[in-house]
């Protein structure tokens, strides 16, 4: 009678679960009570009631404005939006650049295939933090004092105060209207089937179509030339710059470092993504006669996205945690307010829970909206 | 019949290749159409660019001297690596002991050349990599045999990142293998267990472990245990490994045909025992090539310990290049760390694309 219950296959597995969970959750508990007995011996009070304290510490800089007597929870606050500024801007950068390593080396031409081929190969056997301390360190110790600054291009001033470049300055109305036209120019792209009907539009309504560039070539010049909107350019006045935008040393040898970096995985992805779509695709679509860039734009780059997304979703979300790197060359990310925060504060285990809550869910939102292009792609392509 | 007949033939044909274009001139590839004569035009203005780079490393640079100061003239300062090798590669280990990590860094290296050729592998190679990482940590530890105790804290350079990798690697295997046939099983339980623990490690910046490990690791543990520094890296080095070679691992196991395991249930053979002899080591066959890949990054990635304070290669040329009686070498100390690192991983790299050809040719059989 016992040995029937003991050979019962699903008392025998539900057993084993169940012991399985038992353990995990004695473990739980065991590490629980060993933090508050530590906790205890230490004096250190756990809640989150300390961050609705002042910060009292610098933020070198942010995107968000910032000051010291703001408190913990806005440090953080902060902290999370420089994260996201500096990982928006280095997939959109290293997207366009790794682009063009990847054309670079599907391209015939030995030298240009070359050429990207010893970057994507150098580039990607090296760690991150090398290239970003590299960076910083170009920038800290090569670069001439502001006064002799290098001057590459006119409004562009690299120094070891930072990189000065020219900067668009608007207003509100500026941006009200900078936000009209993009809204207008996208709104007309999505409906231009429906407002000027399908195939050369531009041809069958020439009146029309030069009508709106140059309504949109004189909303962008009014734009510019308004008093509101200035475009400051960098001037040396004493010792340092004034005007222009400064890209501080830690900005710009973590942008490099991580544009780098990245562009030459998504160089491989997107040459992989293309190499991967059959050569047979190519001749069919120049067998029922479509032209050379229409067998690209409308058979290959479909077919090569499907295969691009997911190892993009990876390459995507492993840019937005390579961020934190940014704390070895002293950029103050989310990464490097936490470790602040724990320093004035002793607050380890709250701290550490919200930069580990932080980014699941950067990783989690990530990977939905890419799943959500993913399937976005894939129904288009199925059509 | 025919079919029989034709096979071999067809397949015969298939590999020769269709014959090669004629070459064309040089002067006519390089600036035969548009295209071709912008992207020699803009590639050689890129190559240009780098001229002042070139010049710096090479033409000015400085290769070997006794005195600091004439390497103030602009040029790359080699002549501080040669003078900072040593500190580089062992760190602050103790100068008259330095042969044990030396001897270290030699018995990797045999390992590593050992363990190349696929014909080896097996259990007696496995046998011999756990005698010698143990081997290598007596080294460093000394304390026996007449050597003397070296604390972990006075390890440093190029042995720790190595010792790091493998052992974060060769750790993290058999988690990963677990985590692996939990995330496939057909029980709820161990599933969710697995998905949960995978899922949450890979959705975190190895840095946030690091900091877990360094700063919350110590509150976790009763009060008298204790972990040293490097131990406590090692620990979240082996839990990312882990994660990260699970999923790999996956792929492995389900890239086993479902009828080995039909086959097995029929014979007879009860599930684990049928798991351990018949669906791993298949699995484990498939994945060694992708092995590889994970292999790169965690050796990448041993240089984010720097963050935590370990001594590692990286922090002892960020340490080396702060001496006041150079000139701040800086970008000179990371080039050469970067060439280290740049020599194993391509070195692992190109391994992996050989035993991929390998394996797929014998994968006919």
């Amino acid at each position: 009678m016992f040995s029937a219950v003991l050979d019962n296959r699903r008392f025998r597995s539900w057993s084993g679960q169940i012991l399985l969970l038992g353990g995990f959750a004695a473990l739980l508990l065991w590490l629980v009570n060993n933090t508050v007995t530590n906790l205890d011996a230490r004096g250190i009070r756990v809640g989150f009631d300390f961050l609705w304290r002042p910060a009292n510490f610098p933020i070198s800089e942010s995107v968000l404005p910032y000051n010291p007597s703001d408190n913990f929870l806005w440090a953080y606050v902060t902290g999370v939006g420089n994260t996201l500024a500096i990982s928006v801007l280095a997939i959109f950068l290293s997207t366009a650049l790794g682009l063009l390593v990847g054309l670079a080396r599907r391209s015939k031409h030995p030298l240009t295939s070359g050429v990207a081929g010893v970057f994507v190969t150098t580039m990607r056997n090296m760690p991150l933090i090398v290239h970003l301390l590299f960076w910083y360190a170009l920038a800290t110790t090569a670069l001439p004092a502001p006064r002799e600054a290098y001057n590459p291009l006119p409004g562009v001033f690299l120094s070891l105060r930072g990189f000065y470049i020219p900067a668009l300055e608007l207003d509100a109305l500026a941006w009200a209207m900078l936000c009209l036209v993009i809204v207008v120019t996208w709104g007309a792209w999505r409906l231009r089937h429906h407002l000027f009907g399908s195939g050369r539009w531009h041809e069958r309504h020439p009146v029309l179509a030069l009508l709106g560039l140059t309504a949109a070539v004189a909303l962008g010049a009014a734009l510019l030339l308004r008093p509101g909107a200035v475009v400051s350019f960098p001037e040396i006045r004493g010792f340092n710059f004034t005007g222009g935008l400064r890209l501080s040393p830690e900005f710009a040898a973590l942008m490099l470092g991580l544009v780098i970096y990245t562009s030459a995985f998504i160089g491989e992805i997107i040459r992989g993504g293309i190499d991967a779509v059959a050569i047979g695709q190519w001749e069919a679509g120049r067998a029922i006669g479509l032209s050379e860039r229409h067998t690209l734009t409308k058979i290959i780059i479909p077919q090569a996205l499907r295969i691009i997304i997911p190892p993009m979703t990876s390459q995507y979300l492993s840019t937005v945690k390579n961020t934190t790197l940014a704390l070895a060359v002293g950029y103050p990310e989310l990464g490097l307010v936490v470790g602040t925060v724990i320093n004035q504060t002793g607050q380890a285990i709250e701290s550490m829970a919200l930069l580990l809550g932080i980014f699941l869910s950067i990783s989690i939102a990530v990977s939905l909206f890419m799943n959500w292009y993913n399937a976005h792609v894939a129904l288009v392509e199925a059509r | 019949m025919t079919v029989i007949d034709t096979a071999p033939t067809v397949a015969h044909i298939a590999p020769s290749a269709p014959p090669r274009p004629p070459r064309k001139p040089i002067l006519q590839l390089f600036f035969g159409d548009l295209v071709a004569s912008i992207l020699t035009i803009s590639t050689g203005f890129l190559l240009i660019l780098m001229i002042p780079a070139l010049n710096w490393a090479v033409l000015d640079a400085v290769w070997a001297t006794n005195d600091p100061s004439t390497c103030r003239d602009g040029g790359a300062c080699w002549a501080f690596i040669a003078a900072k090798f040593r500190f580089i590669i062992f760190g602050v280990y103790p100068p008259d002991e330095q042969w044990r990590p030396l001897l270290v860094m030699a018995l990797i290296l045999a390992m590593i050349l050992a363990s190349l050729s696929p014909k080896l592998w097996g259990q007696r190679l496995i046998v011999a990599w756990v005698v010698s990482v143990a081997m290598m940590l007596i080294l460093m530890w000394g304390g026996v045999l007449g050597m003397t105790p070296v604390p972990t804290s006075s390890w440093g350079g190029l042995p720790v990142t190595l010792l790091l990798a493998l052992l974060s690697l060769g750790l993290g295997f058999p988690f990963a293998v677990f985590l692996a046939l939990g995330r496939r099983s057909s029980l709820p339980i161990p599933r969710m267990l697995s998905l949960m623990t995978i899922e949450m490690v890979r959705g975190l910046p190895l840095v946030g472990l690091l900091f877990v490990a360094s700063i919350l690791l110590p509150l976790l543990l009763p009060a008298g245990w204790s972990i040293d520094k490097l131990g406590r890296t090692l620990a979240a080095l082996t839990v990312f490994a882990a994660a990260y070679l699970a999923e790999v691992v996956r792929g492995g196991l389900q890239g086993v045909a479902a009828g080995q395991i039909e086959a097995a249930k029929a014979l007879g053979i009860p599930g684990w025992k049928a798991v351990w002899h018949l669906v791993l080591p298949q699995a484990l066959q498939k994945v060694i090539p992708p092995l590889t890949n994970t292999a790169i990054v965690m050796v990448k990635n041993t240089s984010l310990v720097l963050i935590v304070g370990v001594f590692d290669m990286l922090s002892a040329a960020r340490v080396a290049a702060t001496d006041p009686v150079w000139p701040a070498p800086f970008v000179e100390s990371y080039v050469f760390v970067a060439l280290i690192y740049f020599l194993i991983c391509f070195g692992i790299s190109n391994y992996s694309r050989w035993l991929e050809t390998r394996v797929q040719s014998r994968s006919y059989r």
